[in-house]
């Protein structure tokens, strides 16, 4: 009955069922699945919007088949940019080699993001050629899709059902990828509807098949208001490999603008 | 014989005992033999072409261990080539290409695939400014001029990581290689791999018809494991029956006795298979020969109970009283024999290979079955119905008299010229030369073997060895010196004999190198610092499209490499001492972390004869042991007994050295040969023996005359056991799966030598060595 969303209770049951039917025929009246799905991820954007900017550590613990674990370490910011798309700046620690390695992202609403690396030992920014935000990210089952904030204009929403999550319930909505560069045809995502975070989602490749899930354990809430995961696990269902993505010592408000997110920055960062 | 008054009373009872209760028998066989059909529709046929790997297998465990470290290496591999096979564009026409893309394209879609590389999706790097560009070799296959043909012509032939493995050296065969990661144990999932390669390969047919194709890979091959499993089950069983019917109406001349003989050899069948279903036992093209051979070897027991009955009906004895005679006689003989066959059958448990195992045991069952069936439903059979005694063309007796004088009288030069042939025939033993080779186990019946052909003979090998390259600790394979060490070894490997193809990260970083300099071909050379290569490898993985990445080449600890070497119809001799070089090599050249061994799907059929013969070594000499035991107490005579090691052990090192002179390749089905033959063959020994005994015993005959009697008694029951069972193995030999196809033709072979050696070396050796009183 997701057309009486505000006030069932006033509605006796009766009614409410002889609303269901009269209405069930007459779907241009009701709000679509595809309408739901993206009211509830633009639900979504809108209650995070005004974070400014944000800085955190990132630690991923890669595993393979045999249990065998490897860990990589990163500090992200992020930069708001409701005009286009976010910036961000992705400052490599571990493996010692990389150190100082630094990916500057400018994400933009519908054209391909523009991406460039900073090479410490050449001391040179290279571009990155487009497209390739759907490979493995330093050999973990994240793609760099899946890793950061991914604008709405790039995939189209449906709702699919509620379902209790834990002691809550969430939306279960899949969206899929407008562009044709991603790895997946679609994602099933759970939202909370109590403040609108991801707990789980699932994504299916090419031949939709179910490849891997996402599963958020626990968030924390920063000025606030911003919600954000400690902690992220995928797991690929196909090669039996998984990778921890632990968020750590999140700092909002950080004296960053603009300047900090160019590729002359890039040389400068740490 | 060796019936003493007390036991045979207690088999004159048993007797009698059948023949009264002859209804509740053939009401309780019925049941009974229903009851374990049952079982068969519990039967799992399994496909896995890893099956004949035991769980502890050292190469299987290696290999899984490099899978589970990298990817798991289960592959479809799509060749294409243009039908007009006269010069021309090869494969770099747009027709061609579209069809590669298209085939990329679906590769993506077959269910578990994870990977797909082709022509046209290789990802081509090159720089742009600073912008260092990763894209797939032929992006588009819409609008392709001549001279986008050339460049992707000249980049593809000149490129070290598809040469030879993606695209042939004369640019007239390409491929597309799939992998999958399949789910474990899952006979379905290959079914529906390899029937969705099918109709994708239909598709590509039909939209371009003027290209061929051909499918491998190891799924196809596990698919054709499946198939020739199929294909035995099917064709085989009803070729035996058909084969046993002839062969029985023939012998016996009695459509009762046939009927029965054919129900006891179908109920062993049945009764071994739906044990195996029941007990869930895995089917497999290793072990599908069961039946076939259940039948075969379960034959013997009804004849010589029905041929002895008719024997005494012809001389007189009136139906009641010759099946009494014929379980008199027989019981001990056939129980023996029994026996010495399941034992041999059981060694095969001494086997690697599991689907030897189920085999051994179901063979074994099926045997001692068949022993019972003979003994209690037979009789009660040709009891209740009615049993016609044709007079008996005396020819054969006759001609056994002569045979047997004929042997008494070249007794030394029989000996001393089978003795020659003996030797003669075992000095070829050296000649046999263990090849398992996966590929060639199916012969050209299969599509799939001859797809392989072509792609071996065009474009690439079949034959890996894998490398996983410890560079000794985490992110050290970014170190100039490792990947120097690595690309030392990779062109080594490249000079070796037969290695077409090498796949080595240093070629990776050398392109790496090189894009980052402006494309400089001065460049294309390992990066002189350890940060710096990092930090390529990070921008080049940074660059790589879904699916696309080095996790199958890199650990995620970038401590180590997978180095894939592909080699080019090598026996798996050549296989054994290329990896054993290439062991040795590193051993020598490199650093000690370094040192790896070679493994992958190719070491594990490699090493699958050699590993199982050791293990068979010890179950046959046990066997043999065993049963050279019995024979010694069943005829009580402990030189005899030893003598007769002599016509059952010899006959199968003749077999293998005929092999050897004749075929020279035999695969892992050698291993268990000669165990299961010694316990078939000594059946022959045991009668021949067992009459001569008798002869000497209780007629007092001197050596001569108790070779003329034994001949004149069993000599014709000896050659027609040994024609059904020779017939029997080879039924089985027209399977198109080798290893069947070797173990019947082997066996077949030594049971048929094993008569001669019975005929023509026994006799004259007993005549020489058993002088004693006459």
């Amino acid at each position: 009955m997701n057309f009486l969303p505000r006030r069932p209770a006033a509605f006796f049951p009766a009614l409410a069922i002889a609303a269901a039917f009269a209405f069930g025929w007459l779907p241009a009246l009701a709000e679509s699945p595809e309408e739901k799905g993206l009211r509830i991820a633009l639900e979504a954007e809108a209650r995070d919007r005004g974070f400014g900017n944000y800085t955190a550590d990132q630690t991923m613990v890669l595993r393979n088949k045999r249990g065998q674990e490897s860990e990589r370490h990163l500090r992200i910011s992020v930069l708001e940019n409701e005009a286009d798309g976010d910036k961000s700046l992705i400052v490599f620690n571990r493996p010692r080699d990389v150190k100082g390695t630094a990916m500057l992202t400018h994400s933009h609403k519908v054209e391909d993001d523009d991406q460039w690396l900073y090479l410490p030992a050449l001391k040179r920014v290279k571009r990155i050629s487009s497209s390739n935000k759907a490979g493995s990210f330093m050999g973990s089952e994240f793609a760099y899709e899946d890793m950061t904030s991914q604008e709405i204009e790039k995939y189209t929403y449906r709702w699919l059902r509620d379902e209790p999550c834990g002691e809550m319930t969430c939306w279960v909505s899949e969206r899929a990828p407008v562009g044709k560069n991603s790895g997946y045809t679609r994602q099933v995502s759970w939202v909370d509807q109590d403040e609108y975070r991801i707990w789980k989602v699932e994504y299916y490749d090419r031949k939709k098949m179910h490849l891997k899930t996402l599963t958020v354990p626990s968030h924390q809430q920063y000025l606030d208001k911003h919600w954000r995961a400690d902690e992220m696990m995928m797991v690929n269902h196909l090669t039996g490999k998984s990778t921890r993505l632990i968020w750590q010592n999140y700092a909002f408000g950080a004296d960053l603008d603009d300047s900090d997110f160019t590729k002359v920055s890039l040389k400068r960062a740490r | 014989m060796t019936d003493t008054a007390i036991s045979a009373t207690r088999v004159e009872r048993f007797g009698t005992g059948v023949l009264r209760w002859r209804w509740p028998i053939l009401a309780l066989t019925i049941l009974f033999v229903t009851a374990m059909a049952a079982g068969g529709q519990y039967l799992k046929i399994s496909n896995d072409s890893r099956i004949f790997f035991s769980e502890d297998n050292p190469q299987l465990i290696a290999f899984e261990a490099l899978e589970a470290t990298y990817t798991e290496a289960n592959t479809v591999l799509i060749a294409v080539a243009p039908k007009d096979e006269s010069g021309g564009a090869g494969i770099f026409t747009p027709d061609a290409l579209t069809a590669v893309a298209e085939l990329t394209e679906q590769g993506w879609l077959l269910p578990y695939s994870t990977r797909v590389d082709s022509l046209t999706n290789f990802s081509h790097s090159w720089a742009d400014g600073d912008e260092l560009i990763v894209e797939d070799l032929v992006a588009d296959t819409a609008d392709l001029s001549a001279a986008d043909l050339a460049r992707i012509e000249d980049i593809a032939l000149n490129e070290i990581q598809l040469v030879n493995r993606l695209v042939g050296a004369d640019g007239r065969t390409t491929a597309v290689l799939v992998n999958f990661v399949m789910p474990d144990d899952d006979v379905e999932a290959v079914e529906e791999v390899s029937d969705q390669v099918k109709k994708v390969v239909e598709k590509a047919r039909e939209n371009h018809p003027d290209l061929n194709y051909y499918v491998t890979g190891s799924v196809i091959t596990s698919r054709a494991f499946g198939d020739a499993t199929m294909d035995d089950l099917s064709t085989l069983g009803p070729i035996i029956i058909v084969v046993i019917f002839i062969v029985m109406a023939f012998l016996l001349r009695s459509i009762t006795g046939t009927i029965a003989t054919l129900l006891v050899v179908l109920f062993a069948a049945i009764t071994a298979m739906g044990f195996a279903g029941w007990s869930g036992m895995v089917l497999s093209s290793g072990n599908v020969g069961a039946p076939t051979i259940i039948m075969t070897v379960a034959i013997a027991h009804s004849v010589h109970v029905i041929s002895t009955v008719m024997l005494g009906m012809r001389s007189g004895l009136d139906k009641r009283e010759a099946i009494l005679e014929s379980l008199r006689v027989n019981f001990h003989p056939v129980f023996l024999t029994t026996i010495t066959t399941a034992i041999g059958f059981l060694s095969m448990n001494f086997s690697d290979a599991p689907p030897f195992h189920n085999l051994g045991n179901l063979v074994a069952l099926g045997v001692v079955s068949a022993f019972v069936f003979a003994l209690t439903f037979v009789p009660a059979f040709i009891y209740i119905l009615p049993l016609r005694v044709r007079p008996r063309v005396e020819g054969q007796k006759a001609f056994f008299d002569a045979f047997g004088e004929f042997v008494v009288r070249r007794r030394a030069l029989l000996l001393w010229g089978m003795a020659a042939i003996m030797i003669g025939l075992a000095a070829g033993v050296p000649q046999v030369e263990l090849n398992d080779n996966w590929t060639k186990y199916f012969d050209e019946r299969y599509e799939f073997r001859r797809d392989t052909d072509y792609i071996i003979n065009n474009l690439t090998g079949v034959e890996a060895f894998e490398f996983s390259l410890p560079a000794g600790g985490e992110g050290a394979i970014n170190d100039p010196e490792y990947i120097a060490n690595v690309d030392r070894f990779a062109e080594w490997y490249r000079g070796q004999p037969k290695i077409i193809h090498v796949s080595a990260f240093p070629d990776i970083m050398k392109r790496l190198n090189k894009n980052m300099h402006g494309d400089d071909p001065a460049y294309y050379r390992i990066p002189d610092e350890h940060d710096l290569a990092a930090q390529y490898l990070l921008l080049y993985e940074l660059s790589l499209p879904f699916g696309r990445d080095l996790n199958d080449q890199i650990d995620i600890a970038k401590s180590a490499t997978r180095m894939t070497v592909i080699g080019r119809d090598m026996s798996a001799k050549e296989q054994r001492a290329s990896a054993d070089a290439a062991n040795q090599w590193l051993k020598d050249n490199m650093p000690e972390g370094m040192a790896t061994e070679a493994t992958g799907l190719t070491m594990m059929f490699a090493y699958i004869s050699k590993r199982n013969i050791e293990g068979m070594l010890r179950g046959t000499v046990i066997a043999m042991a065993l049963i050279s035991l019995i024979l010694i107490v069943a005829l009580k005579s402990l030189p005899i007994g030893l003598l007769s090691l002599v016509p059952n052990f010899v006959p199968a090192a003749m077999a293998f050295g005929l092999w050897g002179y004749l075929i020279g390749n035999v695969g892992v089905a050698a291993s268990v040969v000669t165990a299961v033959t010694f316990g078939i063959v000594v059946d022959d020994t045991i009668h021949f023996l067992s009459k001569y005994l008798r002869a000497r015993r209780e007629r007092k005959l001197d050596a001569q005359n108790a070779v003329r009697f034994a001949f004149r008694s069993v000599g014709h029951a000896l050659w027609t056991t040994t024609a059904v069972l020779a017939a029997g193995f080879v039924v089985l030999s027209t399977s198109g799966f080798e290893v069947n196809w070797s173990l019947g033709v082997l066996t077949a072979m030594t049971i048929v030598i094993a008569l001669a050696a019975d005929f023509f070396f026994l006799p004259p050796l007993l005549m020489k060595l058993d002088r004693s009183k006459s």
